[in-house]
């Protein structure tokens, strides 16, 4: 692996990558495909970037409001880092990997920026209100599963429209979906990796396996930061994170033009 | 008398098919198989060491099969993550369902992990699942006695019926639902369930019609296959 790592540290401090792309370049094609689960998920997305292949579902019930926000419906995120989507990831209970992600880029990224209007999830104050529940997983991880995971959670939301709801039975019918989930804000989750004194983007494996220290970031379209999350080992100076934030807000406002 | 399907096939026509192979790079095979609107993707890793130990076959590799519906993919609300009492049970029928296909001697010691996701459902998902997982097998490269071919036969109201959705399954007045593998080169039965009531005779008549329906399962599996390999000879 040290080897793999010099020879990536040398090329990232000429600039330069294994695949031929600029530091802050994403692969391509980044590919969105909607409803890959219509029957089944009340929204649902694949995202494509490169290599990299990621599912997301979102699922709507209805439950009991938390009772500290008794007027709020809520959200929660799951990630699953399939084995099916590399040889490297166990089956068994989620790993702190896809645990972190789940927390940080879906839930913290998406409920910071109140891009659900979770008092609209409301439907009698203490009693009733909507859970939004989306599950991501991974089908191919060819680096990068964190910025494609961010995004499929978005593309699955914002393909979402809520079951009928019979207020007088209670019954939700599956079958029929009439109402859009609207997204108020587009959060995108940009994770900036930092290798020797250079920054990178969308890392292929052996990128992501040679850097140090990463920053996930995510930003709204209103260049504001929402949530972030810092990675691994290396300590960041703060001139590190101005330049990485900046970037981030750079590539979300590219990323977010393929929802 | 069950006269006309819910969906307006004939009752020996199953849904539309689609077949992919070689859709996970990271995998060493892998394949997606669609019926109707099930959908079911399976990857296949190793022969790669088992662990821990004691699990290990001095004798020959160990086939692991792992089937899972993703969170989103049932009618209704969410499925739990995780294994459950029937992925667990139909993990367990897949293995076997494929075992007879393979020669895992020469690969003593090691384990062969087949995955199945399902990410849309509409019924007959174990059966889509084996189906993709022989394919992602034959990808892998194993030397493969035959290929396995799988559908749900199912008896409404005394009329037999190929490749059950969901709406059959659910029919109020009850039916019969037998899914099946089948080796379509042998001709032997490599999976066989039964839920409800049948008759020695219909069964016999839903083995055959079952086998019909595997052979032009047969034909979509071994067309996908191909379109993977001639596409890397050019």
């Amino acid at each position: 692996m040290n080897l793999v790592k010099n020879h990536i540290m040398s090329l990232v401090n000429l600039g330069k990558r294994e695949d031929g792309r600029k530091l802050d370049e994403y692969r391509k094609p980044i590919k969105i495909e909607y409803g890959v689960s219509a029957k089944s998920a009340e929204g649902s997305a694949k995202v494509f970037i490169g290599d990299t292949e990621v599912i997301a579902g979102v699922k709507m019930e209805i439950g009991t409001p938390y009772p500290d926000t008794p007027d709020k419906g809520s959200l929660q995120a799951n990630v699953e880092l399939l084995p099916l989507s590399s040889p490297e990831f166990e089956s068994g209970p989620p790993s702190i990997e896809s645990i972190e992600m789940s927390r940080s880029v879906v839930d913290r990224g998406i409920r910071e920026s109140h891009a659900i209007d979770l008092n609209k999830l409301c439907i009698k104050e203490g009693e009733k209100s909507w859970t939004i529940l989306i599950d991501i997983y991974s089908l191919n991880d060819g680096g990068n599963l964190a910025d494609a995971i961010g995004l499929a959670a978005l593309a699955a939301l914002k393909d979402a429209k809520f079951p009928n709801y019979d207020k007088k039975t209670g019954k939700i019918d599956y079958t029929k979906h009439e109402e859009e989930l609207k997204l108020k804000k587009i959060p995108v989750s940009i994770t900036v990796y930092k290798i020797g004194t250079k920054f990178i983007i969308d890392p292929i494996l052996n990128e992501e396996g040679a850097s140090d220290a990463r920053l996930m970031i995510t930003t709204t379209e209103d260049g504001r930061v929402c949530a972030m999350q810092k990675g691994g080992i290396a300590p960041l100076s703060f001139e590190d994170i101005d330049k990485m934030v900046e970037i981030a807000i750079e590539k979300g406002k590219e990323l977010r033009k393929y929802l | 008398m069950y006269k006309k399907r819910f969906d307006g096939r004939k009752f020996d026509e199953l849904r539309p098919m689609e077949a992919k192979v070689g859709i996970i790079k990271r995998a060493d095979g892998s394949a997606m198989f669609k019926q109707g609107k099930t959908i079911a993707v399976a990857a296949v890793y190793g022969p790669r060491e088992l662990h821990p130990k004691f699990l290990q076959n001095p004798e020959e590799g160990v086939l692991r099969c792992n089937y899972n519906m993703m969170a989103f993919s049932g009618s209704g609300e969410r499925v739990r993550p995780g294994p459950s009492r029937r992925s667990k049970e139909i993990s367990y029928v897949t293995d076997k369902a494929l075992m007879p296909t393979l020669n895992l001697k020469e690969f003593p010691g090691t384990v062969v992990d087949v995955f199945i996701e399902l990410i849309q459902t509409d019924a007959g998902t174990r059966c889509a699942g084996i189906t993709a997982a022989a394919m992602a097998l034959a990808d892998a490269g194993f030397f493969m006695r035959d290929l396995v071919s799988s559908v749900s036969i199912g008896i409404i109201e005394d009329q037999i019926i190929v490749d059950v959705d969901k709406e059959e399954e659910d029919y109020e007045k009850g039916m019969c639902d037998m899914p099946m593998a089948f080796m379509p080169k042998s001709g032997n039965i490599t999976l066989l369930q039964c839920d409800g009531y049948v008759t020695k005779e219909q069964l016999k008549k839903a083995l055959e019609s079952g086998k019909n329906a595997c052979n032009k399962i047969y034909e979509v599996q071994k067309m996908a296959l191909k379109n993977k390999y001639q596409g890397e000879l050019k």
